[in-house]
């Protein structure tokens, strides 16, 4: 029973296909090739990024993060944070437990607002892509612009949140 | 590929360093691995449905048609919902985008579009929320969806 709560919502997906299918079987066909395509990548990124996890978990000592992470890592520690979203590493997603595992090791929420902004926007394939299809002003305009709001951001969230978390981080919880 | 081949060479070599160093503690890296995984696997399905559901409906053809038909203020407006509500992965989101642009859409637009594109995340807040707390999830996206426009704004202006 508790599986199945656990999978309740992918359930209810499974079962708004079927009902795509009988109702626009043309539009469900396509939704399931992008679903299958997504899946293909996910297959392949999830097992190393979780265990790369896992082996940050197991060797990097708290007080290591704190220190090059935490709130008096100052500016070192923003761009330690922002060098780190850079790196090619795949979508989004992938970064939400990481992140949660380093906060709860003690990195603060200005640097992991830049991380995870930088590994969205300014990611390095992805600046290449955007220069070829879309040209070099812009895409320098829009890093450089992208950039600054980030930082704007990850100080507006850091004096927001210091005060009253919604979520503590507790030793079990990735 | 790039993704691919970067993180693999990562894991790579701390894997290496980890077993050499230490077999028992590489061991209880894979546990923590395996139940990190478990606990989001039902995010991760979540995702991939949806993730099918809105690009089946919203084809590359269906967003040309709603943010390159017109170029006002509005178009700007839908242009930043849509790329709030969908995850195109960049090799698309792009191409798709220079076309648009090619086709009369503005820069303001097509800023909009790829901003929110990869700052806002609706289909993954659920898993957002799940890992790192409602607030965090609403501020990050708020604040970015807003930041987005205004990045908009300022290349409409500019460029």
């Amino acid at each position: 029973m508790d599986t199945f709560k656990k999978f309740k919502v992918p359930i209810i997906i499974v079962i708004i296909y079927f009902a795509l299918a009988l109702w626009l079987p043309n539009t469900a066909k396509r939704s399931i090739f992008v679903a299958i395509d997504y899946a293909k990548e996910m297959v392949l990124i999830m097992p190393p990024v979780f265990i790369l996890m896992g082996l940050m978990e197991v060797w990097i000592p708290k007080d290591k993060i704190q220190k090059w992470l935490g709130s008096n890592s100052g500016v070192k520690g923003a761009i330690l944070s922002f060098l780190m979203g850079t790196i090619p590493t795949g979508p989004l997603y992938v970064a939400f437990p990481m992140t949660a595992s380093l906060l709860k090791k003690g990195a603060c929420i200005s640097n992991m607002v830049i991380f995870l902004g930088s590994w969205a926007a300014l990611k390095i394939p992805q600046l290449l892509v955007e220069i070829k299809f879309l040209g070099g002003a812009f895409t320098s305009l829009r890093f450089v612009l992208t950039f600054t709001v980030i930082v704007f951001i990850s100080v507006i969230m850091e004096v927001l949140l210091r005060k009253s978390h919604d979520k503590v981080w507790p030793e079990e919880d990735l | 590929m790039t993704t691919i081949i970067t993180i693999y060479s990562i894991l790579a070599v701390c894997l290496g360093l980890s077993l050499w160093k230490n077999k028992q503690k590489t061991f209880k890296a894979f546990l923590i691995a395996g139940k990190a995984f478990m606990k989001n696997a039902p995010s991760l399905l979540t995702i991939l449905g949806i993730v099918g559901l809105i690009l089946g409906i919203l084809t590359p053809e269906t967003i040309s048609r709603l943010i390159g038909a017109e170029a006002g203020l509005i178009a700007t407006g839908i242009a930043a919902v849509l790329g709030a509500i969908t995850l195109i992965p960049s090799l698309i989101a792009f191409p798709l985008a220079g076309s648009l642009l090619r086709s009369g859409a503005t820069i303001m637009t097509i800023s909009a579009f790829i901003t929110t594109l990869v700052m806002v995340g609706v289909v993954t807040a659920p898993m957002e929320i799940k890992s790192l707390g409602k607030r965090f999830t609403l501020l990050r996206n708020g604040l970015s969806f807003i930041g987005a426009l205004v990045i908009a704004a300022i290349m409409g202006v500019i460029l």
